[in-house]
């Protein structure tokens, strides 16, 4: 869905520059996970919005539920139990895409206009250019996209980009009862995260603090972590996000390098052809084989 | 169909029909495949009804050619073993490029040359089989770090693979004579005499 209220920052295997004239504002979401309460109204607007259901699955003995994202379901609720602190803390994580600043599913993209990351910061997959490879999974460091069994298409959360297109915030945001969900400008958002980072420090969590990983250029969904120096804590959030040096070098400036000594290779033998004319059977060898038929007819006719 | 009965038999009608599955399998992974490797190459993706089926088709052709490449690579390995007489002809391949062939060092049926491109074929071929599964979302799902490897491996013996075809298809037009071993399978004796001597003398006794 080509949203054109919306300017655009980064279009997927596009190398010319994207319509850019309007200056829109950085937003991003603030997930307090020290004020959730895990009731997962959040997963159900986002399901009812975005008119996604998964299928209903079997309880594994933990409350997670969807027990992973999928394609038809962008954001789930990752409980941890924890006694790394001394005593039983449950940690709660509201899990999906993190739209990235420096978006690794997007620079893997192989299809043009696949994926889109907008001027505000939102990154969305636009399913009906997506060819179905899966090389965002490959490029995401959060492990967030996923392909769906049916139709073949990358999916994950949109950040309701059409809803923030007409000036409302994400479904979750709307719905959270507890108010553990902020959406606004990067700016106010980080304005409100330290508020709550200052207050919970004077709590006793003196390591709390922001997850808005610098690996990655910042994030555009962020999180207050009352233990921001143990992000692992939090179902494997990882400490120090960032592109696999693996996706860039494949994506890097080595494929256009390898394109022209292609075409060096194939215009070298063109040239060669040219300058140096074709190897041709020489005269002498002609003379040889000749010699070998007269030879052959004369003990031939000798025989006779 | 006979030309000239005293033609020399270089290929027989089964290792053609091998060669050319190879071959036509190769030229369809390589178009697909560039479609991925770089936006400048996208477009090719109309040549296979479109990106989808682009991304659909390529890894089965993979396959088809994987297995025809293993056959031929059965058929031929053991004449490509490399000798003594091989990198004489590599130390003096340069002349040769230069367009003087006159003191290359006699060569049975396949000349260093093409053994090295046997070789570093061969295990191209290998790597981009074991990557190209790896990269196979439609059907496997292999730990991202692995993929993440595979996905470079795969581009990177892609581009080996592209220049070193073409280098042989332009050894192919190059060398006159040469391509209706491919299409007939037979070859003059002069041929065979100026550029794979030891073998002429092998097969005529001479
Ligand atoms: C041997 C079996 C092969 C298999 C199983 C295979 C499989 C794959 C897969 C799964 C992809 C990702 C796109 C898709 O899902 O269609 C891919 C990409 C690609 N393949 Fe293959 N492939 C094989 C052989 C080849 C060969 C012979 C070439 C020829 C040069 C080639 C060139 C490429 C290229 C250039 C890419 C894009 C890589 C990138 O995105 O940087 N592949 N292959
Ligand atoms: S979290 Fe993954 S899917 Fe989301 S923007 Fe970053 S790389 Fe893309």
């Amino acid at each position: 869905m080509a949203l054109q209220s919306l300017d655009i920052q980064r279009r997927s295997a596009t190398t010319t520059p994207q319509p850019g004239s309007r200056q829109p504002i950085e937003v991003a979401k603030l997930i307090d996970v020290t004020t959730c309460i895990g009731c997962k109204a959040c997963q159900v607007a986002c399901s009812e919005w975005n008119d996604i259901r998964e299928e209903v699955g079997s309880n594994i003995g933990v409350y997670d539920n969807p027990t992973d994202l999928s394609a038809h379901a962008w954001t789930v609720m990752r409980f941890t139990e924890t006694e790394a602190h001394g005593r039983l803390e449950w940690l709660i994580r509201k899990d999906g895409c993190m739209h990235c600043a420096d978006p690794g599913c997007l620079k893997a993209c192989p299809s043009p206009g696949a994926i889109i990351q907008y001027k505000n910061g939102i990154v969305d997959f636009h399913q009906e250019n997506c060819i179905g490879c899966g090389y965002c999974v490959t490029g995401c460091p959060f492990n967030v996209p996923r392909l769906s069994r049916e139709d073949g298409k990358a999916y994950k959360c949109s950040l309701c980009s059409d809803r923030v297109a007409v000036g409302q915030e994400p479904a979750c945001v709307k719905t959270c009862p507890t108010g553990a969900i902020s959406f606004g400008s990067k700016e106010d958002m980080k304005d409100i995260a330290a508020t709550r980072i200052d207050d919970l420090r004077r709590r006793g969590f003196d390591k709390a603090g922001l997850y808005d990983p610098e690996g990655v250029g910042g994030t555009h969904v962020m999180y207050v972590l009352h233990h921001a120096d143990e992000p692992a804590l939090y179902a494997n959030l990882p400490a120090n996000p960032a592109i696999s040096p693996m996706v860039s070098i494949w994506k890097g400036v080595a494929k256009p390098l390898a394109t022209l000594a292609l075409a060096g290779v194939a215009l070298g033998s063109l040239f060669h052809y040219v300058m140096k004319g074709p190897n041709e059977i020489s005269k002498e060898t002609e003379d040889e084989i000749d010699a070998e038929d007269r030879r052959e007819r004369e003990d031939k006719e000798a025989a006779q | 169909m006979i030309r000239d009965p005293k033609d020399i038999k270089r290929y027989n009608a089964s290792e053609r029909v091998n060669h050319w599955i190879v071959g036509i399998s190769f030229i369809l992974l390589a178009l697909s495949g560039l479609a991925f490797f770089h936006p400048a190459f996208f477009p090719l993706t109309q040549l296979f009804g479109g990106p989808v089926w682009t991304r659909i088709l390529h890894p089965y052709a993979g396959v088809l050619m994987a297995v025809a490449f293993l056959i031929i690579f059965i058929r031929f390995f053991r004449l490509n073993l490399m000798g003594k007489k091989d990198f004489e002809w590599l130390a003096k391949a340069r002349n040769m490029v230069d367009g003087n062939d006159h003191d290359m060092p006699e060569q049975g049926k396949y000349n260093g040359g093409q053994k090295v491109l046997f070789w570093s074929l061969g295990v191209c071929m290998l790597l981009m089989s074991v990557s190209g599964i790896l990269m196979w979302r439609a059907w496997f799902h292999f730990p991202v770090e692995l993929v993440r490897v595979a996905v470079v491996v795969h581009a990177a013996c892609g581009a080996v693979m592209i220049g070193l075809i073409l280098v042989h298809v332009y050894a192919a037009i190059w060398v006159k004579g040469t391509i209706r071993a491919m299409w007939y399978g037979t070859v003059t004796r002069a041929w065979a005499r100026q550029h794979h001597r030891g073998w002429y003398r092998q097969i005529t006794g001479k």
